[in-house]
């Protein structure tokens, strides 16, 4: 049940939160590379190193919630148990980048997911941050450059039914993994 | 195979819509919590049901989406405010349930008690 594409949507909701106005997305699943993971780069807050080590340790959050297979820290031990990476690095003021690499082969490394869904959440609320998202399989590669579509709509509302119909069957379609 | 040219033919489209319902569109306001707890619930399903259901049916809402709404055991909450800022909250809610949220409370004004958090806090 569990879904990378969870996990992404949540570090993206660490950099909107952060107050970036720019956020990147690298995303990889391919099986020849036998990797599968994702990069997430922000114009944010940032933080200071003493942070960025505690943000790796399991008991530290600034919230009051846990939610278990969240968060950093979660990601973190993900990959120290299945012989992955994860690497965090941060600048105060200017900003974050995240970058999680998973072995694909491992069993206890979990599927992609909902991808399409995770990338449409993200789009359709945060029309005044830019994002630029990039996918790679093994077949192809989708880019989605949410600056592109603004200066398309020109004003128009991405939330225009016609219009946000129109961009998740676009995503969709831009994600489907022709592999069979 | 979509391309970005179909979009510019769909933003005329809706620049003509536009200036006739913006009023009627405001109608309701729907809010997802999509933090942390809100998405390891279920919250993302959730989310991308109301979206496509509302600009489906061309239901007289926005969907928005928020951080922690505070009970997190009961989450994924959708809160639907209508003009008055009157508030309705929705609890364990689900893709199904999200539809229908639509389907009764948007487009026909009737308060599904069954899925609205005093039935919980009971
Ligand atoms: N992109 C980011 N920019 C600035 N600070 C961040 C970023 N990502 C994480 N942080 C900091 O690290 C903390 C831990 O993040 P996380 O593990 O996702 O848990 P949570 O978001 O629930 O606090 C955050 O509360 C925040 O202070
Ligand atoms: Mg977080």
């Amino acid at each position: 049940m569990d879904e990378l594409s969870l996990n992404l949507l949540d570090i993206v909701q660490n950099s909107i939160h952060a107050n970036a106005t720019l956020i990147t997305i690298n995303v990889i699943d391919h099986q020849q590379m036998n990797c599968i993971g994702f990069e997430v780069i922000d114009n944010g807050c940032g933080m200071t190193d003493e942070q960025v080590s505690k943000v790796i340790d399991p008991f530290y959050t600034t919230r009051t919630t846990r939610t278990v297979g969240f968060g950093i820290p979660f990601l973190q031990q993900l990959a120290d148990e299945t012989d992955g990476e994860l690497k965090l690095s941060s600048v105060l003021n200017s900003g974050t980048k995240l970058s999680l690499k998973l072995k694909k082969d491992n069993i206890d490394v979990p599927v992609m997911g909902n991808l399409a869904d995770t990338l449409f959440t993200i789009i359709q609320a945060n029309q005044t941050i830019d994002f630029y998202f990039k996918y790679l399989d093994d077949v192809h590669e989708f880019i989605f450059d949410s600056k592109e579509i603004k200066e398309i709509l020109d004003g128009v509302d991405i939330n225009s039914p016609e219009i946000i119909l129109w961009i998740k069957d676009y995503i969709k379609e831009g994600l489907k993994n022709e592999i069979t | 195979m979509k391309s970005l040219e179909d979009l510019k033919k769909l933003r005329e489209q809706a620049q003509d819509r536009m200036t006739m319902r913006m009023d009627e569109e405001q109608k309701y306001r729907v809010v997802v919590g999509m933090a942390t707890c809100g998405i390891a619930a279920g919250a993302r399903p959730v989310l991308n049901a109301l979206v496509e259901e509302v600009a489906k049916t061309k239901a007289p809402a926005v969907v928005l989406q928020t951080g922690c709404i505070g009970m997190c055991t009961l989450e994924p909450i959708v809160e639907v405010f209508d003009k008055n800022n009157e508030k309705t909250t929705y609890v364990l809610v689900d893709a199904l349930k999200a539809k229908e949220i639509v389907e009764k409370h948007i487009l026909k004004d009737e308060v599904i008690d069954e899925y609205t958090v005093g039935k919980y806090k009971k």
